[in-house]
């Protein structure tokens, strides 16, 4: 009898403690791993200087985060995605269908790409046009397409060492991934003329050259890193030939262990990407749901003391870390504190 | 024919020198205690380089550098109107503390007798950025403190801590924005005048989730607790529920194809990927029920369906193993079935039920994979639960799951950290695991 009466007492609380789930007093964030860092160190410097409790960061990626965020308002959907790109047409549609169409933009900085290898090896000195060439499924040889013959970084460019190319790049569902392709790899592919190539092959679409540009070779010389730049890292550590994609604030953390490449002759530091001198960088964002604002405590608070001259300004604690700090950083300010949706700006 | 060859065969056969074939089976039974023994071998080796790798790595997140700084809580910046009150002494966020610790460090290093160029932001840079915190904790809660010279123990910054455990080196910093050279100098002379110093690190153990700015002062402790909730609730439903199906099945149901495919399905269901029991809780208890995401009673809920088939197979073999004559006995003297089961069965089958639990609970424990779907991994662990509601409903992480969250951080203080998670879960699972045996060996009985 007393398990019975155990199990039934059991299942009792389990249901009382469901109903007591209706309010929620934290701010919950999720998304793209490259803002983690970021909004964990604001939500933690939040915690600390208001009586409200420390938002809740979960990463996931930039999709995935965006994907949770347009599930519908209410408690049991996040209050903010983070994202290190812009959210795109299909997205805002997505949640629009959800009920969510209030969405406020911020962006918070810019961070750098930078490629990277072991401290101990060769150094490169990039340019796009190399990146295209070493990692681009089919490349233009004599006016031909033909499937990418490359096997060393000397096949690429004469000057480079004949080091075996082995390079990281970030997954698919990464939003890094998808700067990497822009700035990068289209960018090496217009540079070369292939892009006209590509267009032409293609019958003038430029949709179709653009993917044939940026479509990597599969024959194990490119590896998509889904997990975080650690699994980059310790891919590096074990194939020293390695040379990997990662976000410069990861970059500054682990000097000890590799080294960085210029891009066009330029060393990615803060200050190189926040004059534009060096081109692989991106802005990086938070969406809020506007609807959850008054109803979730503290979300507006937390909102703008992200983007406070003292945190997200050059000298704050996010800009020490590694991010790139916005220039327009009181527009910003503004946005938040108007509560401007996305419809708004345009 | 035949008799004649085989008694020549064994002519010439001796007791005292071994035939051709007894030698070969000989070899060959030598031969399989040598595979066997090189297999236990290299499973001991492997065993003794995981347990020496995960010490050599993680025993360092025990220890943490302190420094030690002498803070003089100035009235004017931080009680600008002189009066005391708590709302306005509130309103002075950590950025307005750090002239305060700028000047303290810098004091500090003056009074050790140590002449330096460094500035002071670089004398502080040795801090941790926790210091503030931890200042502006002390002074909210200590108003009347306001004006007074304080002497607070700080820690010190994740690569300060490394270059004292020699995972930082002189050689390592070269590119380092984090750290100089001349603040390397700097620390070996406040070393040396014990102004830094390192010791036992209690907060690893007890403490809260820290963001990616300040490593050294992460810990595992609230995400010791969502664990702990997570058992919680693995036991208070998974073993009721696991037990009472196990009974019914075992002692009640009829023999029949329904009992037979349910009984397949507990054994299939048990060697279910953990991942699938992770989808289903999002499912049902996410978007179905509406529970909220990130809480441990979420996360007990998923492992209690991937625990129960554990519990329902070790509670099902530990009744079949007491012998019919107790039910038969019991039944004999005229009680009821019911009677025979739970006052005469149940007991003697207590102890391999509870051996069950234990193993089923030690295996939810280090179970990360279903958490990652149901949003407990992240910068998440970092409000202490105050209640049982809170416990069980307000976001947390759990122990597995934090060490996989540190293992990806960029900074390299941080994967100390997970290694060092890893001796606190590997302590608890040896400790259940023990328990388990030695329940096992103390109340089982053998017919």
């Amino acid at each position: 009898m007393s398990f019975v009466k155990l199990t039934a007492s059991t299942l009792a609380i389990a249901a009382v403690s469901a109903t007591a789930a209706t309010a929620r007093d934290q701010v919950q964030v999720a998304g793209s791993s490259t803002v983690l860092p970021y909004a964990s160190i604001v939500a933690e410097a939040f915690g600390e200087n208001f009586d409200f409790p420390t938002p809740v960061v979960e990463s996931g990626g930039s999709s995935a985060g965006l994907k949770r965020f347009c599930e519908g308002v209410g408690e049991n959907t996040i209050d903010i995605a983070n994202a290190s790109r812009a959210i795109r047409e299909k997205e805002i549609k997505a949640c629009a269908e959800a009920g969510v169409t209030d969405i406020i933009e911020v962006r918070i900085g810019y961070d750098g790409i930078v490629f990277a290898s072991d401290i101990n090896g060769n150094s490169f000195e990039f340019t796009p046009i190399d990146w295209y060439k070493a990692l681009s499924a089919e490349i233009v040889v004599d006016g031909k397409v033909v499937a990418n013959p490359n096997k060393t970084w000397a096949d690429v460019n004469p000057a480079f060492p004949a080091q075996p190319i082995q390079a990281f790049v970030p997954g698919t569902k990464h939003g890094t991934r998808e700067v990497f392709e822009d700035k990068v790899i289209l960018a090496g592919c217009e540079e070369t003329g292939d892009f006209e190539v590509f267009k032409h092959a293609n019958g003038d679409d430029k949709k179709a050259a653009e993917k044939a540009c940026i479509s990597l070779r599969n024959d194990g010389l490119s590896v998509d890193i889904d997990g975080d730049y650690t699994e980059t890292l310790a891919r590096i550590d074990s194939n020293k030939d390695g040379i990997g994609v990662f976000g410069l604030a990861f970059y500054e953390n682990n000097t000890d262990k590799l080294q960085v490449a210029t891009m066009s002759g330029v060393v990615p530091t803060t200050e190189s990407i926040s004059t534009g001198e060096y081109s692989v960088s991106r802005p990086l964002f938070f969406y809020v749901k506007k609807a959850h604002i008054g109803v979730i405590p503290g979300l507006k608070e937390f909102a703008e003391f992200f983007v406070v001259d003292e945190v997200a300004g050059p000298d704050g604690p996010l800009a020490e870390y590694g991010l790139v700090s916005d220039p327009e950083l009181e527009k910003v300010q503004e946005t938040v504190s108007t509560e401007a949706t996305m419809g708004d700006n345009s | 024919m035949s008799d004649t060859s085989q008694t020549s065969s064994r002519q010439g056969s001796s007791l005292l020198e071994l035939s051709e074939r007894t030698k070969k089976r000989n070899a060959a039974e030598a031969r399989f205690r040598g595979y066997g023994m090189t297999a236990i071998a290299i499973g001991l080796i492997m065993l003794m380089i995981l347990v020496f790798t995960i010490i050599s790595k993680g025993v360092g997140a025990f220890q943490q550098t302190f420094v030690t700084v002498q803070v003089e809580l100035l009235a004017d910046k931080l009680d600008k109107k002189g009066n005391r009150n708590l709302d306005d002494i509130k309103k002075v966020t950590t950025f307005g503390y750090s002239p305060l610790i700028r000047a303290a460090a810098e004091t500090s290093v003056e009074q050790a007798g140590i002449a330096t160029d460094l500035k002071s932001k670089d004398i502080a840079g040795l801090l941790s950025k926790n210091a503030a915190a931890t200042l502006r904790e002390y002074v909210v809660s200590n108003p009347n403190q306001i004006g007074d010279t304080v002497t607070f123990r700080f820690l010190a910054q994740s690569r300060v801590d490394g270059y004292l455990k020699g995972r930082v080196t002189r050689e390592s910093i070269a590119n380092d924005k984090n750290i100089s050279v001349a603040q390397l100098d700097l620390v070996d002379q406040l070393v040396d005048a014990g102004v830094i110093q390192k010791s036992f690190n209690l907060a690893f153990i007890f403490g809260s989730d820290a963001s990616d700015a300040r490593p050294e002062a992460a810990g595992i402790g609230v995400s010791m607790l969502g664990s702990l909730f997570m058992m919680m609730v693995v036991l208070v439903l998974a073993l009721p529920i696991g037990v009472a199906a196990s009974i019914y099945l075992e002692e009640f149901a009829p023999q029949n194809w329904l009992t037979d495919i349910i009984e397949v399905n507990i054994a299939n269901l048990a060697a279910v990927p953990s991942i699938v029991f992770g989808i289903l809780g999002l499912a049902v208890f996410i978007n179905y029920l509406h529970l909220p995401t990130s809480a441990p009673l979420v996360g007990g809920l998923v492992l209690t369906l991937m625990t129960l088939p554990t519990i329902i197979i070790s509670t099902r073999a530990s009744l079949k193993a007491v012998p019919p004559s107790i039910r038969d006995a019991a039944l004999g003297v005229g009680a009821s079935k019911m009677q025979a089961v739970f006052h005469h069965v149940l007991p003697l089958a207590a102890p391999g039920i509870l051996t069950g639990t234990i193993i089923g609970l030690a295996q939810a424990l280090g179970e990360t994979a279903p958490l990652l779907l149901i949003g407990m991994v992240g910068f998440i662990a970092s409000n202490a639960p105050d209640g049982l509601a809170s416990g069980l409903l307000s976001p947390n992480s759990a122990m597995p799951a934090q060490i996989y969250e540190w293992a990806k951080r960029a900074d390299p203080a941080f994967y100390e950290r997970a290694w060092g998670g890893i001796i606190i879960l590997l302590v608890f699972l040896i400790t259940m695991n023990t328990i388990a045996v030695i329940l096992r060996r103390r109340f089982e009985r053998r017919w």
